[in-house]
């Protein structure tokens, strides 16, 4: 009898035991995740102190940024963003779930795995070299042959007027998409693999053809797992700094025209941070960093209560 | 074993301590644009004063003067002088050391002008007010005859990134024209009223280059190496001046008549026949009492040397030295230093 139990609770416990340790060290890590994120956002809203006391809640609702006046309103920015980073998942998410179904689902072993690591090669890829790739030769192709036409045949709906520059918030989406394919399409590679051969089997066995068994048995298996790699998109491609800047013209304009140049908060960041001297005009970059970090929160949250929308009551897969 | 390799990786560790030791190191950083020569500088200086190393970080201009306020560094460099309340806040007397000159250019596309645009200061400054739109106004058009202007829309593009070539630039345009002066200002980032923004030299020079009808500023050095087109300006004496090295000193030395003794000074818009009209000084940002006293010294040692063989580097990496009236005035600031 004391024998079982001691094997399950050891009576005495070292005070110094791994265990003990284990518990700690794990602890401590966990904490100083918290801990970090804390300090962060208390160093950054102390950092904007002055820019919050100065433009309150106008400097989310102005339109005006003017570092030489220091007149600070960021609303062109969080719509650059926002707006941006919706338009590159629209693009990128059929493309990847369209790459991952081929990968995992139709093309030959051989072939899907090649695939699969070529996809993975782009995500590895640095994001300047994106940006110069998109500076030197995707904005000229834009504007040389893709925003002419989009201009003489769509001109008339508001979001294709205007002029052809190149550099506008097209190029920066499609950069924004070409980024986020691979991680999307990697993760979403995973999520199909993971759906149980039986549930192919069955479709297949009620006679379905290839597209109906992937509709109605492997895409609804999977679909929290999709919509999870499409948040960890939005993520990355709020976030995306560098390749954004050179290709999306940096104008501080709120336009429907996606002709437009525009204008993100990583990249007002990335731009002025160095340079600004004046002590309003940190805090007020500062104050971006730190709407640009709700921003992602509030993104987040939406994402997840979206996943959990869709998913609940649909756990057994066939929909 | 474990012992042998700790005992070898103490001494290697004790070994490096005392080279250290001997060697005076001179922590600077600021302003990017004249990183390529001081580099250049401090790898031949350590040729000649093998006991001082100095390590700069060109983290522009911004970055310099916060961190010499501060105290984290030993000197400052800036493109953009300090103002006196930056100069109050710091915590001594801060000197402005200006080494070498810099100049920004007007680089252009146009299908057909491949050289030598004719500009004058009043249309630069309505360009980049959207206030001329078209390649062939008459206001450009006069100053080029038989140049074949086309009937097209200037598209304008300026840096997005704050940096001291656009600082420059816009003091330019404040100094010429009146409307610029009262809604745009002077910066390293301005609200711009048109045109694209791109990062950084290259940015501008990208969009320029794969755009018809563009017109952008970048840096003389850049737009020598990457051969790009430039406009020929007028300058405020009304002659028509090719940028380059020798106009870019050439508008220094007009400026030593009224050169302040701290030398926060704008170079632009200089009276002067051959006064290339957009140039600046350049600063390191040195306190005049230095609280260590070895590292002072080394540093004015320093200062002298890049005064007199330093200069001569500044010019084939296409920076302007100072003319020789300035130089003797910096020699006589640099001995203020203790």
């Amino acid at each position: 009898m004391t024998e079982a139990d001691s094997r399950y609770e050891p009576e005495r416990r070292r005070p110094l035991g791994g265990d003990t340790i284990y518990r700690w060290l794990t602890a401590g890590f966990g904490l100083l995740v918290l801990a970090i994120l804390g300090l962060m956002l208390f160093e950054m809203a102390q950092g904007s102190l002055p820019s919050l006391a100065k433009s309150g809640w106008s400097f989310i609702s102005g339109k005006d940024w003017d570092a030489v006046q220091g007149n600070f309103g960021a609303l062109p920015f969080i719509f650059g963003s926002v707006v941006s980073a919706v338009l590159a998942i629209l693009v990128a998410t059929p493309l990847s779930v369209a790459t991952a179904l081929f990968i995992t689902e139709i093309a030959p072993k051989k072939v899907g795995g090649v695939i699969a690591s070529l996809v993975e090669l782009l995500a590895a890829i640095p994001s300047v070299i994106y940006g110069l790739w998109g500076v030197l030769v995707m904005a000229p192709w834009l504007q040389q042959s893709v925003q002419p036409w989009l201009i003489d045949h769509l001109g008339f709906l508001p979001f294709f007027s205007g002029a052809p520059f190149g550099a506008s918030r097209m190029a920066g989406v499609l950069i924004q998409a070409i980024m986020i394919i691979p991680i999307i399409t990697a993760i979403c590679r995973e999520v199909l693999l993971a759906v149980p051969q039986s549930q192919r089997e069955a479709a297949v066995a009620l006679g379905a053809t290839k597209w109906e068994m992937i509709r109605i048995a492997v895409l609804p298996y999977g679909r929290s797992g999709v919509l999870g790699a499409v948040i960890l998109g939005l993520g990355r491609a709020i976030g995306e700094t560098m390749a954004v800047t050179m290709v999306i013209g940096n104008s501080p304009l709120i336009s429907m025209s996606l002709l437009s140049p525009a204008y993100t908060m990583p990249s007002v960041i990335a731009n002025e941070f160095a340079e600004a001297t004046n002590a309003l005009h940190s805090a007020a970059l500062m104050e971006i960093g730190l709407i640009l970090l709700f921003v992602t929160l509030a993104v987040n949250v939406l994402a997840r209560v979206m996943i959990w929308s869709v998913t609940r009551g649909a756990k057994g897969g066939v929909a | 074993m474990l012992n042998k390799i700790v005992t070898l990786t103490a001494a290697a560790l004790l070994g490096l301590a005392s080279i250290a030791g001997a060697e005076t190191l001179i922590n600077g950083a600021g302003a990017t644009f004249p990183y390529p020569l001081y580099s250049k500088w401090f790898s031949e200086y350590a040729k000649i004063d093998p006991s001082v190393k100095f390590n700069y970080q060109s983290i522009g201009s911004g970055g310099g003067i916060k961190q010499v306020t501060a105290q984290t560094v030993d000197f400052g460099a800036s493109d953009k002088f300090l103002s006196d309340d930056e100069l109050k806040a710091a915590p001594g007397k801060l000197l402005h050391i200006p080494t070498v000159m810099g100049a920004v250019v007007v680089t252009y596309n146009l299908p057909g002008v491949a050289k030598g645009l004719k500009l004058n200061s009043e249309d630069v400054a309505n360009i980049f007010l959207g206030k001329i739109t078209k390649w062939n106004d008459k206001r450009i058009a006069d100053d080029n005859p038989g140049v074949n202007l086309p009937d097209k829309a200037i598209i304008v593009v300026h840096r997005s990134d704050g940096s001291g070539t656009t600082s420059i630039f816009t003091d330019y345009l404040s100094g010429v024209n009146g409307d610029w002066a009262k809604s745009v200002g002077k910066g390293a980032s301005v609200k711009w009223p048109v045109g694209l923004g791109g990062k950084g030299n290259e940015g501008v020079a990208g969009q320029i280059k794969t755009t018809k009808f563009t017109i952008g500023y970048v840096e003389l050095a850049y737009a020598f190496e990457n051969k790009l087109p430039y406009a020929t300006l007028k300058n405020k004496s009304g002659s028509w001046v090719e940028p380059s090295i020798q106009t870019t000193s050439a508008a220094a030395a007009a400026a030593v008549k009224h050169m302040p003794a701290d030398y926060r000074i704008s170079l632009v818009n200089q009276p002067g026949k051959d006064a290339y009209p957009i140039t600046g000084f350049t600063w390191l940002l040195v306190y005049q009492g230095q609280k260590d006293k070895v590292k002072g010294k080394k540093l004015v040692e320093f200062l002298n040397w890049s005064l007199h063989k330093g200069q001569k580097m500044a010019a084939p990496m296409l920076y302007a030295p100072l003319p020789e009236s300035v130089l003797k005035m910096v020699e006589k600031t640099i001995k203020t230093i203790n």
